[in-house]
Protein backbone atom coordinates (compact mmCIF):
# COMPACT_ATOMS: atom_id res chain seq x y z
CA UNK A 1 0.00 0.00 0.00
CA UNK A 2 1.38 3.34 -1.00
CA UNK A 3 0.67 6.48 1.02
CA UNK A 4 0.32 9.70 -0.93
CA UNK A 5 1.40 13.14 0.22
CA UNK A 6 -2.15 14.26 1.02
CA UNK A 7 -2.65 11.24 3.30
CA UNK A 8 0.65 11.92 5.06
CA UNK A 9 -0.41 15.53 5.60
CA UNK A 10 -3.80 14.42 6.94
CA UNK A 11 -2.22 11.96 9.39
CA UNK A 12 0.22 14.62 10.63
CA UNK A 13 -2.72 16.94 11.17
CA UNK A 14 -4.68 14.27 13.07
CA UNK A 15 -1.61 13.56 15.24
CA UNK A 16 -1.16 17.32 15.89
CA UNK A 17 2.43 17.26 14.67
CA UNK A 18 3.54 20.05 12.35
CA UNK A 19 5.30 18.68 9.27
CA UNK A 20 6.63 21.19 6.76
CA UNK A 21 5.49 20.68 3.16
CA UNK A 22 8.98 19.83 1.91
CA UNK A 23 9.23 16.99 4.46
CA UNK A 24 5.99 15.32 3.37
CA UNK A 25 7.26 13.23 0.42
CA UNK A 26 9.91 11.52 2.60
CA UNK A 27 7.34 10.94 5.35
CA UNK A 28 4.89 9.43 2.88
CA UNK A 29 7.64 7.09 1.67
CA UNK A 30 8.43 5.98 5.24
CA UNK A 31 4.77 5.31 5.94
CA UNK A 32 4.56 3.26 2.76
CA UNK A 33 7.56 1.15 3.84
CA UNK A 34 6.16 0.52 7.30
CA UNK A 35 2.67 -0.24 6.06
CA UNK A 36 4.17 -2.54 3.41
CA UNK A 37 5.78 -4.47 6.25
CA UNK A 38 2.49 -4.59 8.16
CA UNK A 39 0.62 -5.87 5.09
CA UNK A 40 2.03 -9.33 5.84
CA UNK A 41 -0.75 -9.65 8.39
CA UNK A 42 -3.17 -10.11 5.50
CA UNK A 43 -1.69 -13.59 4.95
CA UNK A 44 -3.06 -14.80 8.29
CA UNK A 45 -6.44 -16.51 8.46
CA UNK A 46 -8.17 -14.67 11.32
CA UNK A 47 -11.67 -15.96 10.58
CA UNK A 48 -13.50 -16.48 13.87
CA UNK A 49 -10.56 -15.27 16.01
CA UNK A 50 -11.37 -12.83 18.81
CA UNK A 51 -9.14 -9.75 19.03
CA UNK A 52 -7.07 -9.80 22.23
CA UNK A 53 -8.40 -7.45 24.87
CA UNK A 54 -6.67 -8.68 28.00
CA UNK A 55 -3.09 -9.89 28.12
CA UNK A 56 -3.58 -12.20 31.09
CA UNK A 57 -7.03 -13.62 31.75
CA UNK A 58 -7.95 -11.81 34.93
CA UNK A 59 -10.79 -9.68 36.11
CA UNK A 60 -9.85 -6.07 36.59
CA UNK A 61 -10.14 -5.03 40.22
CA UNK A 62 -12.95 -2.75 41.19
CA UNK A 63 -12.58 -0.02 43.73
CA UNK A 64 -14.91 2.28 45.55
CA UNK A 65 -15.75 5.36 43.52
CA UNK A 66 -14.46 7.70 46.18
CA UNK A 67 -12.17 10.69 46.48
CA UNK A 68 -8.82 9.37 47.73
CA UNK A 69 -6.56 12.28 46.98
CA UNK A 70 -6.60 15.97 46.20
CA UNK A 71 -5.92 19.44 47.52
CA UNK A 72 -2.59 19.80 45.73
CA UNK A 73 -3.16 22.52 43.17
CA UNK A 74 0.41 23.80 43.56
CA UNK A 75 1.88 20.38 42.80
CA UNK A 76 -0.40 19.86 39.80
CA UNK A 77 0.70 23.19 38.34
CA UNK A 78 4.36 22.94 39.36
CA UNK A 79 5.52 21.61 35.98
CA UNK A 80 3.26 23.70 33.73
CA UNK A 81 5.02 25.81 31.09
CA UNK A 82 2.51 28.58 31.80
CA UNK A 83 0.38 28.62 34.96
CA UNK A 84 -1.45 31.71 36.16
CA UNK A 85 -3.72 32.34 39.13
CA UNK A 86 -4.13 28.66 39.81
CA UNK A 87 -4.88 27.65 36.22
CA UNK A 88 -3.08 26.20 33.20
CA UNK A 89 -2.79 29.04 30.70
CA UNK A 90 -3.21 28.44 26.94
CA UNK A 91 -3.66 30.70 23.89
CA UNK A 92 -7.14 32.09 23.43
CA UNK A 93 -9.51 29.31 22.30
CA UNK A 94 -12.83 31.13 21.88
CA UNK A 95 -13.08 34.37 19.91
CA UNK B 1 37.83 -4.13 50.09
CA UNK B 2 38.88 -3.24 46.56
CA UNK B 3 36.80 -2.87 43.43
CA UNK B 4 33.58 -2.35 45.35
CA UNK B 5 31.67 -1.46 42.19
CA UNK B 6 32.42 -4.88 40.72
CA UNK B 7 30.45 -6.59 43.49
CA UNK B 8 27.25 -8.37 42.62
CA UNK B 9 24.11 -7.51 44.57
CA UNK B 10 24.18 -10.78 46.53
CA UNK B 11 27.86 -10.31 47.44
CA UNK B 12 27.32 -6.70 48.50
CA UNK B 13 24.29 -7.67 50.57
CA UNK B 14 26.34 -10.22 52.48
CA UNK B 15 29.29 -7.84 52.90
CA UNK B 16 26.97 -5.10 54.19
CA UNK B 17 25.33 -7.43 56.69
CA UNK B 18 28.71 -8.71 57.89
CA UNK B 19 29.90 -5.15 58.36
CA UNK B 20 32.75 -5.64 55.86
CA UNK B 21 31.63 -2.57 53.96
CA UNK B 22 29.16 0.27 54.45
CA UNK B 23 26.57 1.50 51.99
CA UNK B 24 28.25 4.91 52.11
CA UNK B 25 31.55 3.37 50.95
CA UNK B 26 29.82 1.36 48.26
CA UNK B 27 27.86 4.39 47.08
CA UNK B 28 30.93 6.65 47.02
CA UNK B 29 32.79 4.05 44.96
CA UNK B 30 29.96 3.92 42.43
CA UNK B 31 29.66 7.72 42.24
CA UNK B 32 33.42 7.96 41.56
CA UNK B 33 33.16 5.29 38.84
CA UNK B 34 30.22 7.15 37.27
CA UNK B 35 32.18 10.43 37.16
CA UNK B 36 34.98 8.68 35.30
CA UNK B 37 32.60 7.16 32.76
CA UNK B 38 30.85 10.19 31.25
CA UNK B 39 32.06 9.09 27.82
CA UNK B 40 29.72 6.06 28.05
CA UNK B 41 26.70 8.38 28.19
CA UNK B 42 24.97 5.98 30.58
CA UNK B 43 24.04 8.27 33.48
CA UNK B 44 22.21 11.34 32.21
CA UNK B 45 21.11 12.82 35.54
CA UNK B 46 23.41 12.11 38.47
CA UNK B 47 21.87 12.25 41.95
CA UNK B 48 24.81 12.07 44.39
CA UNK B 49 22.94 13.93 47.15
CA UNK B 50 19.94 11.63 47.01
CA UNK B 51 22.31 8.66 46.92
CA UNK B 52 24.39 9.70 49.94
CA UNK B 53 21.25 10.43 51.99
CA UNK B 54 19.79 7.03 51.14
CA UNK B 55 23.13 5.31 51.82
CA UNK B 56 23.38 6.84 55.31
CA UNK B 57 19.82 5.75 56.15
CA UNK B 58 20.58 2.28 54.80
CA UNK B 59 23.65 1.99 57.01
CA UNK B 60 21.53 2.90 60.06
CA UNK B 61 18.97 0.33 59.07
CA UNK B 62 21.59 -2.38 58.59
CA UNK B 63 23.09 -1.58 62.00
CA UNK B 64 19.62 -1.87 63.53
CA UNK B 65 19.33 -5.34 62.03
CA UNK B 66 16.42 -4.39 59.77
CA UNK B 67 17.91 -4.91 56.35
CA UNK B 68 15.96 -6.22 53.36
CA UNK B 69 18.11 -7.72 50.58
CA UNK B 70 18.46 -4.46 48.67
CA UNK B 71 19.21 -2.31 51.71
CA UNK B 72 22.23 -0.16 50.89
CA UNK B 73 22.62 -1.43 47.31
CA UNK B 74 23.43 1.34 44.76
CA UNK B 75 21.27 1.13 41.62
CA UNK B 76 20.73 3.10 38.43
CA UNK B 77 17.19 4.01 37.39
CA UNK B 78 16.04 4.20 33.77
CA UNK B 79 14.87 7.70 32.85
CA UNK B 80 11.40 6.27 32.05
CA UNK B 81 10.62 5.92 35.78
CA UNK B 82 9.17 8.99 37.48
CA UNK B 83 11.34 9.82 40.48
CA UNK B 84 10.15 12.53 42.81
CA UNK B 85 11.98 15.84 42.45
CA UNK B 86 14.49 14.34 40.01
CA UNK B 87 14.36 14.94 36.23
CA UNK B 88 12.38 12.15 34.54
CA UNK B 89 11.98 12.82 30.87
CA UNK B 90 11.94 9.50 29.03
CA UNK B 91 14.96 10.81 27.11
CA UNK B 92 12.65 13.21 25.28
CA UNK B 93 13.02 16.94 24.71
CA UNK B 94 9.26 17.26 25.17
CA UNK B 95 9.75 16.54 28.88
CA UNK B 96 12.62 19.03 29.31
CA UNK B 97 12.59 20.32 32.85
CA UNK B 98 9.95 17.88 34.10
CA UNK B 99 10.43 16.93 37.74
CA UNK B 100 7.64 14.65 38.96
CA UNK B 101 5.86 15.45 42.21
CA UNK B 102 5.47 11.71 42.79
CA UNK B 103 7.42 8.46 42.77
CA UNK B 104 6.71 5.46 40.54
CA UNK B 105 5.50 2.37 42.39
CA UNK B 106 8.51 0.28 41.33
CA UNK B 107 11.07 2.85 42.48
CA UNK B 108 9.22 3.47 45.74
CA UNK B 109 9.28 -0.27 46.43
CA UNK B 110 13.02 -0.33 45.73
CA UNK B 111 13.66 2.68 47.97
CA UNK B 112 11.41 1.26 50.72
CA UNK B 113 13.66 -1.82 50.58
CA UNK B 114 16.62 0.48 51.21
CA UNK B 115 18.05 0.68 47.69
CA UNK B 116 20.18 3.71 46.77
CA UNK B 117 19.56 5.72 43.57
CA UNK B 118 22.78 6.86 41.88
CA UNK B 119 21.02 8.66 39.04
CA UNK B 120 18.90 8.35 35.93
CA UNK B 121 19.95 6.27 32.96
CA UNK B 122 19.95 6.94 29.24
CA UNK B 123 17.50 5.23 26.90
CA UNK B 124 15.82 5.58 23.52
CA UNK B 125 13.27 8.39 23.46
CA UNK B 126 10.02 7.08 25.01
CA UNK B 127 11.64 3.61 24.86
CA UNK B 128 11.23 3.60 21.07
CA UNK B 129 14.39 2.18 19.58
CA UNK B 130 16.87 -0.67 19.68
CA UNK B 131 20.18 1.22 19.73
CA UNK B 132 19.77 4.12 22.20
CA UNK B 133 20.28 6.48 19.24
CA UNK B 134 16.90 8.22 19.53
CA UNK B 135 17.71 9.76 22.95
CA UNK B 136 17.65 13.52 23.41
CA UNK B 137 20.75 13.11 25.60
CA UNK B 138 22.83 11.56 22.82
CA UNK B 139 24.02 7.99 22.50
CA UNK B 140 24.81 5.61 25.31
CA UNK B 141 27.90 3.59 24.39
CA UNK B 142 28.66 -0.07 24.92
CA UNK B 143 31.67 -0.66 27.22
CA UNK B 144 32.49 -3.68 25.01
CA UNK B 145 34.64 -3.21 21.90
CA UNK B 146 35.68 -5.47 19.05
CA UNK B 147 39.10 -6.42 20.32
CA UNK B 148 41.43 -3.43 19.85
CA UNK B 149 39.09 -1.72 17.39
CA UNK B 150 37.83 1.50 19.01
CA UNK B 151 34.63 1.74 16.92
CA UNK B 152 31.79 2.83 19.22
CA UNK B 153 29.15 0.11 19.51
CA UNK B 154 25.55 0.36 20.66
CA UNK B 155 24.63 -1.06 24.06
CA UNK B 156 21.25 -1.84 22.49
CA UNK B 157 17.95 -0.27 23.38
CA UNK B 158 15.80 0.97 24.62
CA UNK B 159 17.39 0.34 28.06
CA UNK B 160 20.86 1.14 26.66
CA UNK B 161 22.04 3.30 29.56
CA UNK B 162 21.01 0.63 32.06
CA UNK B 163 22.90 -2.05 30.13
CA UNK B 164 26.02 0.08 29.68
CA UNK B 165 26.07 1.11 33.37
CA UNK B 166 25.73 -2.44 34.71
CA UNK B 167 28.24 -3.91 32.24
CA UNK B 168 30.78 -1.17 33.08
CA UNK B 169 30.33 -1.70 36.85
CA UNK B 170 29.02 1.82 37.46
CA UNK B 171 26.22 0.41 39.60
CA UNK B 172 25.32 -2.98 41.03
CA UNK B 173 22.06 -3.27 39.11
CA UNK B 174 19.61 -1.14 37.16
CA UNK B 175 15.94 -0.94 36.33
CA UNK B 176 14.85 -1.43 32.75
CA UNK B 177 11.57 -1.62 30.90
CA UNK B 178 10.64 -3.91 28.04
CA UNK B 179 7.92 -3.34 25.43
CA UNK B 180 9.35 -5.40 22.57
CA UNK B 181 12.76 -6.51 23.86
CA UNK B 182 14.11 -3.37 25.55
CA UNK B 183 15.54 -5.24 28.56
CA UNK B 184 16.60 -8.48 26.88
CA UNK B 185 18.29 -7.13 23.72
CA UNK B 186 20.56 -4.61 25.54
CA UNK B 187 21.35 -7.24 28.20
CA UNK B 188 22.49 -9.60 25.43
CA UNK B 189 24.56 -6.86 23.76
CA UNK B 190 26.46 -6.09 26.98
CA UNK B 191 26.96 -9.52 28.56
CA UNK B 192 24.54 -9.02 31.45
CA UNK B 193 21.28 -10.62 32.61
CA UNK B 194 17.86 -9.04 32.10
CA UNK B 195 14.39 -10.37 32.82
CA UNK B 196 11.01 -9.12 31.67
CA UNK B 197 8.42 -10.61 34.03
CA UNK B 198 4.87 -11.67 33.16
CA UNK B 199 2.64 -8.78 32.12
CA UNK B 200 1.07 -7.55 35.37
CA UNK B 201 3.89 -8.62 37.73
CA UNK B 202 5.27 -5.10 38.14
CA UNK B 203 3.09 -2.06 38.53
CA UNK B 204 3.27 0.33 35.60
CA UNK B 205 2.17 3.28 37.74
CA UNK B 206 4.57 6.18 37.42
CA UNK B 207 6.45 4.67 34.47
CA UNK B 208 6.08 6.87 31.39
CA UNK B 209 3.69 4.88 29.19
CA UNK B 210 4.66 3.74 25.68
CA UNK B 211 2.38 0.79 24.81
CA UNK B 212 0.34 -0.04 27.89
CA UNK B 213 -0.59 -3.62 26.95
CA UNK B 214 3.07 -4.52 26.30
CA UNK B 215 5.16 -2.46 28.78
CA UNK B 216 6.73 -4.21 31.77
CA UNK B 217 9.54 -3.20 34.11
CA UNK B 218 12.30 -5.57 35.12
CA UNK B 219 15.83 -5.72 36.52
CA UNK B 220 19.15 -5.67 34.61
CA UNK B 221 21.91 -7.24 36.66
CA UNK B 222 25.30 -8.95 36.63
CA UNK B 223 23.88 -12.44 37.08
CA UNK B 224 20.73 -14.51 37.51
CA UNK B 225 20.81 -14.49 41.32
CA UNK B 226 20.89 -10.70 41.35
CA UNK B 227 17.99 -10.63 38.88
CA UNK B 228 15.98 -12.85 41.26
CA UNK B 229 16.73 -10.60 44.24
CA UNK B 230 15.93 -7.36 42.45
CA UNK B 231 12.85 -8.67 40.64
CA UNK B 232 11.29 -9.76 43.91
CA UNK B 233 11.58 -6.22 45.27
CA UNK B 234 10.08 -4.71 42.10
CA UNK B 235 7.03 -7.02 41.86
CA UNK B 236 3.72 -6.96 43.61
CA UNK B 237 0.13 -5.83 43.42
CA UNK B 238 -0.56 -2.12 43.18
CA UNK B 239 -4.10 -0.73 43.47
CA UNK B 240 -2.94 2.21 41.31
CA UNK B 241 -2.43 -0.09 38.28
CA UNK B 242 -5.58 -2.06 37.51
CA UNK B 243 -3.58 -4.50 35.35
CA UNK B 244 -1.16 -5.37 38.13
CA UNK B 245 -1.77 -8.90 39.36
CA UNK B 246 -2.96 -9.56 42.89
CA UNK B 247 -0.73 -12.60 43.32
CA UNK B 248 1.77 -13.47 46.01
CA UNK B 249 5.37 -12.78 45.04
CA UNK B 250 7.54 -15.81 45.82
CA UNK B 251 11.08 -15.71 47.15
CA UNK B 252 12.68 -16.06 43.73
CA UNK B 253 16.22 -16.41 45.06
CA UNK B 254 15.22 -19.42 47.18
CA UNK B 255 14.03 -21.13 43.99
CA UNK B 256 17.54 -21.11 42.45
CA UNK B 257 18.58 -24.72 42.98
CA UNK B 258 20.10 -25.26 39.54
CA UNK B 259 18.21 -28.56 39.37
CA UNK B 260 16.34 -28.80 36.06
CA UNK B 261 16.22 -32.59 35.75
CA UNK B 262 13.19 -33.65 33.73
CA UNK B 263 12.22 -30.08 32.76
CA UNK B 264 11.00 -29.92 29.20
CA UNK B 265 12.72 -27.24 27.09
CA UNK B 266 11.15 -26.37 23.75
CA UNK B 267 13.23 -25.35 20.72
CA UNK B 268 10.96 -23.49 18.29
CA UNK B 269 11.79 -24.21 14.66
CA UNK B 270 10.40 -20.86 13.46
CA UNK B 271 13.20 -19.01 15.28
CA UNK B 272 15.74 -20.40 12.81
CA UNK B 273 15.72 -17.36 10.56
CA UNK B 274 17.06 -17.10 7.03
CA UNK B 275 20.47 -15.48 7.04
CA UNK B 276 21.02 -16.04 10.76
CA UNK B 277 24.76 -15.78 11.49
CA UNK B 278 26.51 -19.12 12.11
CA UNK B 279 27.69 -17.86 15.48
CA UNK B 280 24.14 -17.34 16.70
CA UNK B 281 23.18 -20.77 15.37
CA UNK B 282 26.14 -22.32 17.21
CA UNK B 283 25.37 -20.43 20.42
CA UNK B 284 21.82 -21.73 20.33
CA UNK B 285 22.99 -25.31 19.73
CA UNK B 286 25.44 -24.97 22.63
CA UNK B 287 22.66 -23.77 24.93
CA UNK B 288 20.49 -26.69 23.92
CA UNK B 289 23.35 -29.07 24.75
CA UNK B 290 24.04 -27.39 28.10
CA UNK B 291 20.44 -27.75 29.23
CA UNK B 292 20.32 -31.34 27.99
CA UNK B 293 23.52 -32.16 29.90
CA UNK B 294 21.92 -30.62 33.00
CA UNK B 295 19.14 -33.19 32.73
CA UNK B 296 16.46 -31.31 30.82
CA UNK B 297 14.40 -32.98 28.10
CA UNK B 298 14.76 -31.16 24.78
CA UNK B 299 11.71 -31.04 22.54
CA UNK B 300 11.42 -29.54 19.09
CA UNK B 301 8.32 -27.38 18.94
CA UNK B 302 6.46 -25.14 16.54
CA UNK B 303 5.16 -21.61 17.13
CA UNK B 304 3.55 -21.18 13.72
CA UNK B 305 2.63 -17.48 13.91
CA UNK B 306 6.10 -16.23 14.90
CA UNK B 307 6.64 -14.57 11.52
CA UNK B 308 3.68 -12.26 12.13
CA UNK B 309 4.76 -11.03 15.56
CA UNK B 310 6.80 -8.05 14.36
CA UNK B 311 4.17 -6.75 11.93
CA UNK B 312 1.46 -7.16 14.60
CA UNK B 313 3.69 -5.36 17.10
CA UNK B 314 4.24 -2.48 14.69
CA UNK B 315 0.50 -1.93 14.55
CA UNK B 316 -0.34 -2.41 18.23
CA UNK B 317 2.60 -0.57 19.81
CA UNK B 318 2.31 2.59 17.65
CA UNK B 319 -1.49 2.57 18.10
CA UNK B 320 -1.14 2.55 21.88
CA UNK B 321 1.72 5.05 21.71
CA UNK B 322 -0.30 7.51 19.65
CA UNK B 323 -2.94 7.44 22.35
CA UNK B 324 -0.53 7.54 25.32
CA UNK B 325 1.56 10.34 23.84
CA UNK B 326 -1.46 12.54 23.16
CA UNK B 327 -0.91 13.93 26.67
CA UNK B 328 2.23 15.82 25.57
CA UNK B 329 0.48 18.95 24.45
CA UNK B 330 2.58 21.72 25.98
CA UNK B 331 -0.02 22.50 28.62
CA UNK B 332 0.66 20.53 31.79
CA UNK B 333 4.37 19.74 31.78
CA UNK B 334 7.53 19.91 29.73
CA UNK B 335 8.22 21.86 26.59
CA UNK B 336 5.94 24.41 24.94
CA UNK B 337 6.91 25.93 21.59
CA UNK B 338 7.31 29.68 21.25
CA UNK B 339 4.26 30.91 19.41
CA UNK B 340 4.01 33.45 16.63
CA UNK B 341 1.60 36.36 16.58
CA UNK B 342 -1.90 35.04 15.96
CA UNK B 343 -1.10 31.39 16.74
CA UNK B 344 -3.97 29.59 18.42
CA UNK B 345 -4.14 26.43 20.49
CA UNK B 346 -3.87 24.08 17.48
CA UNK B 347 -0.62 25.75 16.40
CA UNK B 348 0.60 25.43 19.97
CA UNK B 349 -0.02 21.65 19.93
CA UNK B 350 1.46 21.14 16.48
CA UNK B 351 4.59 23.21 17.01
CA UNK B 352 5.19 21.85 20.50
CA UNK B 353 4.96 18.25 19.35
CA UNK B 354 7.07 18.87 16.22
CA UNK B 355 9.83 20.44 18.33
CA UNK B 356 9.57 18.10 21.31
CA UNK B 357 9.33 14.67 19.68
CA UNK B 358 12.27 13.19 17.76
CA UNK B 359 11.83 11.63 14.29
CA UNK B 360 11.25 8.01 15.43
CA UNK B 361 8.65 9.04 18.01
CA UNK B 362 6.87 11.26 15.48
CA UNK B 363 6.90 8.41 12.98
CA UNK B 364 5.36 5.95 15.43
CA UNK B 365 2.74 8.40 16.70
CA UNK B 366 1.68 9.07 13.12
CA UNK B 367 1.65 5.38 12.13
CA UNK B 368 -0.46 4.74 15.22
CA UNK B 369 -2.78 7.56 14.30
CA UNK B 370 -3.15 6.14 10.81
CA UNK B 371 -3.93 2.54 11.86
CA UNK B 372 -6.56 3.80 14.31
CA UNK B 373 -8.15 6.26 11.90
CA UNK B 374 -11.66 5.83 10.52
CA UNK B 375 -11.74 3.26 7.74
CA UNK B 376 -8.48 1.54 8.73
CA UNK B 377 -9.21 0.46 12.30
CA UNK B 378 -10.54 -2.96 11.29
CA UNK B 379 -8.03 -3.58 8.52
CA UNK B 380 -5.00 -2.84 10.69
CA UNK B 381 -5.65 -2.56 14.41
CA UNK B 382 -8.31 -5.24 14.83
CA UNK B 383 -6.50 -7.62 12.51
CA UNK B 384 -3.29 -7.16 14.50
CA UNK B 385 -5.14 -7.88 17.75
CA UNK B 386 -6.54 -11.08 16.24
CA UNK B 387 -3.07 -12.14 15.15
CA UNK B 388 -1.93 -11.38 18.69
CA UNK B 389 -4.53 -13.85 20.00
CA UNK B 390 -3.07 -16.49 17.65
CA UNK B 391 0.51 -15.77 18.77
CA UNK B 392 -0.50 -16.19 22.41
CA UNK B 393 -2.32 -19.41 21.52
CA UNK B 394 0.85 -20.79 19.90
CA UNK B 395 2.52 -20.53 23.31
CA UNK B 396 -0.49 -21.89 25.20
CA UNK B 397 -0.48 -24.93 22.93
CA UNK B 398 3.16 -25.80 23.60
CA UNK B 399 2.80 -25.22 27.33
CA UNK B 400 -0.22 -27.57 27.25
CA UNK B 401 2.07 -30.18 25.65
CA UNK B 402 4.19 -30.07 28.79
CA UNK B 403 6.87 -27.58 27.76
CA UNK B 404 8.29 -25.75 30.80
CA UNK B 405 10.47 -23.20 29.03
CA UNK B 406 11.50 -22.25 25.51
CA UNK B 407 15.10 -21.60 24.43
CA UNK B 408 15.85 -19.11 21.65
CA UNK B 409 18.63 -16.71 20.68
CA UNK B 410 18.14 -13.30 22.34
CA UNK B 411 19.19 -11.24 19.33
CA UNK B 412 19.93 -11.84 15.63
CA UNK B 413 23.46 -10.39 15.97
CA UNK B 414 26.04 -9.04 18.42
CA UNK B 415 26.17 -5.30 19.23
CA UNK B 416 26.43 -3.21 16.06
CA UNK B 417 28.08 0.12 15.26
CA UNK B 418 26.59 3.38 16.40
CA UNK B 419 25.99 6.15 13.90
CA UNK B 420 25.27 4.03 10.84
CA UNK B 421 22.65 5.64 8.71
CA UNK B 422 19.30 3.92 9.11
CA UNK B 423 17.44 4.60 5.91
CA UNK B 424 14.73 2.01 6.48
CA UNK B 425 13.12 2.02 9.95
CA UNK B 426 11.96 -1.57 9.41
CA UNK B 427 15.60 -2.75 9.41
CA UNK B 428 16.02 -1.53 12.99
CA UNK B 429 12.74 -3.19 13.99
CA UNK B 430 14.20 -6.62 13.10
CA UNK B 431 16.40 -6.44 16.22
CA UNK B 432 13.36 -7.47 18.23
CA UNK B 433 12.47 -10.48 16.12
CA UNK B 434 13.17 -13.02 18.91
CA UNK B 435 11.90 -10.97 21.84
CA UNK B 436 8.72 -9.30 20.65
CA UNK B 437 6.56 -12.46 20.68
CA UNK B 438 7.01 -12.60 24.46
CA UNK B 439 5.52 -9.13 24.97
CA UNK B 440 2.59 -9.88 22.68
CA UNK B 441 1.85 -13.04 24.67
CA UNK B 442 2.48 -11.35 28.05
CA UNK B 443 5.01 -14.04 29.07
CA UNK B 444 8.15 -13.80 31.19
CA UNK B 445 11.45 -13.85 29.27
CA UNK B 446 15.06 -13.68 30.38
CA UNK B 447 18.29 -13.04 28.52
CA UNK B 448 21.43 -14.77 29.81
CA UNK B 449 24.96 -14.20 28.45
CA UNK B 450 26.39 -17.52 27.26
CA UNK B 451 29.24 -16.77 24.88
CA UNK B 452 31.46 -14.41 22.89
CA UNK B 453 31.59 -13.99 19.14
CA UNK B 454 34.79 -14.06 17.03
CA UNK B 455 35.37 -10.38 17.73
CA UNK B 456 35.05 -10.85 21.46
CA UNK B 457 31.56 -9.41 21.84
CA UNK B 458 29.01 -11.01 24.18
CA UNK B 459 26.03 -12.99 22.90
CA UNK B 460 22.97 -14.06 24.86
CA UNK B 461 20.28 -16.70 24.84
CA UNK B 462 16.67 -16.12 25.77
CA UNK B 463 14.50 -18.39 27.89
CA UNK B 464 10.73 -17.92 27.80
CA UNK B 465 8.61 -19.21 30.68
CA UNK B 466 5.02 -19.95 31.57
CA UNK B 467 2.94 -17.03 32.86
CA UNK B 468 3.61 -16.18 36.53
CA UNK B 469 6.35 -18.79 36.78
CA UNK B 470 9.30 -16.42 36.92
CA UNK B 471 10.79 -18.49 39.77
CA UNK B 472 10.97 -21.61 37.64
CA UNK B 473 12.25 -19.58 34.68
CA UNK B 474 14.98 -17.98 36.79
CA UNK B 475 16.03 -21.43 37.99
CA UNK B 476 16.35 -22.70 34.40
CA UNK B 477 18.32 -19.55 33.57
CA UNK B 478 20.50 -20.23 36.60
CA UNK B 479 21.26 -23.75 35.34
CA UNK B 480 22.13 -22.33 31.91
CA UNK B 481 24.34 -19.67 33.51
CA UNK B 482 26.18 -22.32 35.57
CA UNK B 483 26.77 -24.45 32.49
CA UNK B 484 27.85 -21.55 30.28
CA UNK B 485 30.23 -20.14 32.89
CA UNK B 486 30.25 -16.73 31.24
CA UNK B 487 32.64 -14.50 33.24
CA UNK B 488 34.08 -12.19 30.54
CA UNK B 489 34.12 -8.47 31.26
CA UNK B 490 34.83 -5.53 28.95
CA UNK B 491 38.37 -4.16 29.18
CA UNK B 492 38.22 -0.72 30.73
CA UNK B 493 39.05 1.97 28.13
CA UNK B 494 36.92 4.82 29.44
Amino acid sequence: MSIDIETAARVAKLARIRVEDDALPALAQEFSNILGFIEQLNEVDVEGVEPMVSVEPMRLKRRKDAVTDGGMQDKILANAPDAREGFFAVPKVVE
Amino acid sequence: MTDLTKLKIAEARDALRNGDVSSVELTEACLAAIDKADVLGAFVHKTPEVAMGQAKSADDRIKAGDAPDLCGIPLGIKDLFCTKGVPSQAASAILNGFKPEYESTVTSQLFDAGAVMLGKLNMDEFAMGSSNETSTYGNAINPWRRGNDDTALTPGGSSGGSASAVAADLCLGATGTDTGGSIRQPAAFTGITGIKPTYGRCSRWGIVAFASSLDQAGPMTKDVRDAAIMLEAMCGHDPKDSTSADLAVPNFEAMLTGDIKGKVIGIPREYRMDGMPDEIEALWADGRKMLEDAGAVIKDISLPHTKYALPAYYVIAPAEASSNLARYDGVRYGHRAKLAQGDGITEMYEKTRAEGFGPEVQRRVMVGTYVLSAGFYDAYYNRARKVRTLIKKDFEDVFAQGVDAILTPATPSAAFELGKEHTDPVEMYLNDVFTVTVNLAGLPGISVPTGLDKQGLPLGLQLIGRPWEEGDLLNTAYALEQAAGFVAKPTQWW
